[in-house]
């Protein structure tokens, strides 16, 4: 059992297939205890069947899902009470106020009686909703009932948080309210896998796992994903000439990678210190005047872009 | 399976039926009117009958016939013409369903012959009120005709005039005033109960799928079995509170004779509850839309109910293989028991085989319902 507590969630070759669609193909991985991991990945790419299936609201078409050492498959009551969901679509009842959806779920998880109203307490005040108790969820504002829909899924103190895309639709404020939540959730042991289409989400997460087609392409902490990936440093230039300076770059020794980016232009070379160096005298030979060079850390959209082009050319068209 | 997770879901669902209108509508309102609708809108009785007359002798004889119509109550004489035209006319239009001629020798016949006869022209478009309108005729006629009889052996001394030798003494037991209402508002109380029982559970589990709040339920370690009851046991309690009302309309309001004991009431009206809000439950969880669920309700319900379940319609009188048929309609066991103690205070030994079949038929659809629900989205 010290592997279940250690690694509360593996997904062993997890496959779901909707007739000859495969959603989620031969998808493999590990998380530790107390670990925020970010599925990461367009619209469609299998994030969503993927958290239902290590729910056990779908039953995978092939492989394994063991989540707090259960398998899910053969009991899902008993994983059920471990976890906390949030699902993709609103889902908590919009006919009754905040108090009671979470008189609701307190009853549902069993929440003992004496503990109940301090936990009730505890999900209205991290949720920012003291002195909404009594309102309709159905008039609240989108941000406020995602922290409500955490805080129902947290009532019973799940060692294990499946979050769908939890902050979709809600702004940029409430979004860092809300990860700043999961980080203090995460810092007393609970282990939370989360979706989102927000790139920059991935920053806020331990370690990101990029989604795409219904593979799992890549699985790495941001910062490794970034010095990984690109195979080189990423600089930025602006000058007086942006295509002669285009078309210079492309036939310069040791850069790899040119593109134009708004007024500037990013590009991938095999090391920075030299390339700064070499680069304005280079192109000066050529007739551009450059006002401005120097390294920039990529961001996970460029890694994400990079990765999803090369694997595009690899994998079968869609 | 806990307590404490049916009792969430039962208040739950409590509060939702409150907030909704729609709910409460069909909780609350939708018995009282339907009662009435059907309490006052089926009648098989046939009562105050229009009737058109032509009297083409107008004697004194031919008055007190038309007197004993006129007293009679299930005739009422609208109107009197003074020819062939326009009675059929009247007939033609629906002002009256029967037309009563009397012959221009109604009288001297009746003098010279010892007998005489009326014409009576009925709208048969309707035939069961037509044969009921020629019986009732007939009726009032041979109670004139004895009348006449005993003014004749009056006059002429003769004593004892032609009496029949053999007569029927009926006597009606059960439904003393041969009140049709008496016998059919109880089939009302059954049909309304089956209607609105099956209309409040069908829309229990649909409306979580529809609404979303489905996914989240399922993640929750809640099972099927909880969930049922959970959602069942407000729906069962509305579904008594329901029941009481239509039962005190039926005896306050609808007068109708009450002579059983409130325990086989109570007893029997939870089993026919049971089932009914069992099936209701049974289409939710088959059919995802809360219109579809809805409508195959009303069907499955409200057809089988008011066709099959003999409560206006007598059974016996049914074809054999429909007869059959009737036999799956669980409705027909509870008219059967709502009239049975409304009219005869029949008890709970009594009515051993209709509470049985609705024992069988409950536990089929207890079980049904208990394994029709799955926790899954796929």
């Amino acid at each position: 059992m010290t592997e279940a507590i250690d690694t509360p969630i593996i997904a062993e070759g997890l496959v779901k297939r909707f007739g000859s669609f495969a959603a989620v193909d031969h998808v493999s991985f590990r998380i530790a205890k107390g670990e925020i991991v970010g599925f990461l990945g367009p619209n469609g790419a299998g994030k969503s069947t993927t958290l239902r299936m290590l729910c056990g609201l779908l039953r995978p078409t092939e492989g394994r899902a063991l989540v707090a050492g259960i398998d899910v498959a053969r009991y899902p009551e008993r994983v059920r009470e471990r976890i906390g969901y949030m699902s993709q679509k609103f889902s908590l009842y919009s006919d009754l106020t905040v108090a009671e959806n979470l008189r609701f779920f307190a009853g549902i998880y069993r929440v003992p009686r004496a503990i109940r109203p301090e936990r009730i307490r505890f999900a209205i005040d991290m949720a920012g909703l003291t002195g909404r108790e009594t309102m309709l969820v159905s008039t609240l504002a989108g941000g406020w009932k995602q922290r409500l829909a955490l805080g129902c899924a947290i009532l019973h103190r799940p060692p294990i948080l499946f979050l769908d895309e939890p902050t979709s639709g809600v702004d940029p404020e409430s979004r860092r309210r809300f990860w700043d939540l999961i980080h203090s959730l995460s810092a007393d042991g609970v282990t939370v896998l989360v979706s989102t289409h927000y790139m920059e989400e991935a920053e806020y997460c331990h370690r990101v796992a990029l989604i795409d087609r219904g593979r799992l392409v890549e699985m790495a902490s941001p910062s490794a994903l970034k010095q990984l990936k690109l195979g080189g440093d990423l600089l930025v230039m602006e000058c007086d000439a942006l295509g002669a300076a285009i078309a210079a770059l492309h036939e310069a020794p040791g850069v790899q990678d040119v593109a134009a980016f708004g007024n500037s232009i990013h590009m991938l070379v095999d090391s920075a210190a030299p390339a700064i160096e070499a680069l304005p005298a280079y192109l000066a030979q050529r007739g551009v005047v450059v006002t401005r060079i120097e390294r920039i850390q990529p961001t996970i959209e460029d890694i994400f872009v990079q990765i999803i082009g090369a694997d595009k050319t690899k994998g079968p068209a869609s | 399976m806990r307590a404490r997770r049916i009792k969430a879901i039962a208040v739950k669902e409590m509060l939702q039926v409150w907030r909704d209108p729609i709910s409460l509508m069909i909780a609350l309102l939708m018995p009282f009117m339907q009662m009435i609708l059907l309490g006052y809108g089926v009648s098989l009785d046939v009562k105050g009958l229009p009737v058109c007359v032509f009297d083409r002798e107008a004697s004194q004889n031919s008055q007190a016939l038309l007197k004993h119509f006129q007293a009679s109550e299930y005739f009422s004489i609208v109107a009197g013409f003074d020819n062939y035209r326009d009675v059929t006319k009247a007939l033609d239009r629906g002002q009256c369903q029967l037309v009563l001629v009397i012959p221009s020798d109604f009288t001297e016949r009746l003098n010279d012959f010892g007998t005489s006869s009326v014409q009576a022209l009925v709208d048969a478009t309707d035939t069961n009120t037509a044969n009921i309108a020629i019986g009732y005729a007939q009726a009032v006629v041979s109670g004139f005709s004895s009348d006449v009889q005993l003014q004749m052996a009056d006059e002429t001394g003769s004593g004892i005039a032609m009496l029949q030798p053999v007569a029927i003494e009926s006597r009606v037991w059960f439904n003393e005033d041969l009140e049709s209402r008496d016998f059919i508002i109880p089939g009302v109380v059954a049909l309304v109960m089956a209607l609105v029982g099956a209309q409040l559970t069908s829309l229990t589990i649909s409306r979580e799928w529809e609404r979303g709040t489905m996914e989240l339920l399922v993640s929750t370690p809640v099972t099927p079995m909880e969930l049922m009851l959970g959602k069942l046991l407000p729906y069962f309690a509305i579904g008594l509170l329901d029941a009481i009302f239509c039962l005190a309309l039926a005896v306050f309001w609808f007068d109708v004779p009450f002579r059983g004991t409130l325990a086989t009431l109570f007893f029997t009206t939870s089993l026919f509850l049971i089932v009914v809000l069992g099936i209701g439950y049974l289409i939710s969880t088959a059919i995802r839309s809360q219109v579809g669920a809805a409508q195959i309700g009303l069907l499955v319900t409200l057809l089988p109910t008011t066709l099959l379940s003999g409560y206006a319609f007598p059974i016996d009188q049914m074809p054999t293989i429909v007869q059959g048929v009737t036999y799956l309609v669980f409705a027909r066991y509870y008219v059967t028991i709502l009239k049975a103690v409304f009219l005869k205070g029949s008890g709970v030994l009594d009515l051993a085989a209709p509470i049985l079949a609705m024992v069988v038929y409950a536990a089929i659809v207890a079980f049904l319902a208990a394994r029709a629900f799955h926790k899954r989205l796929d």
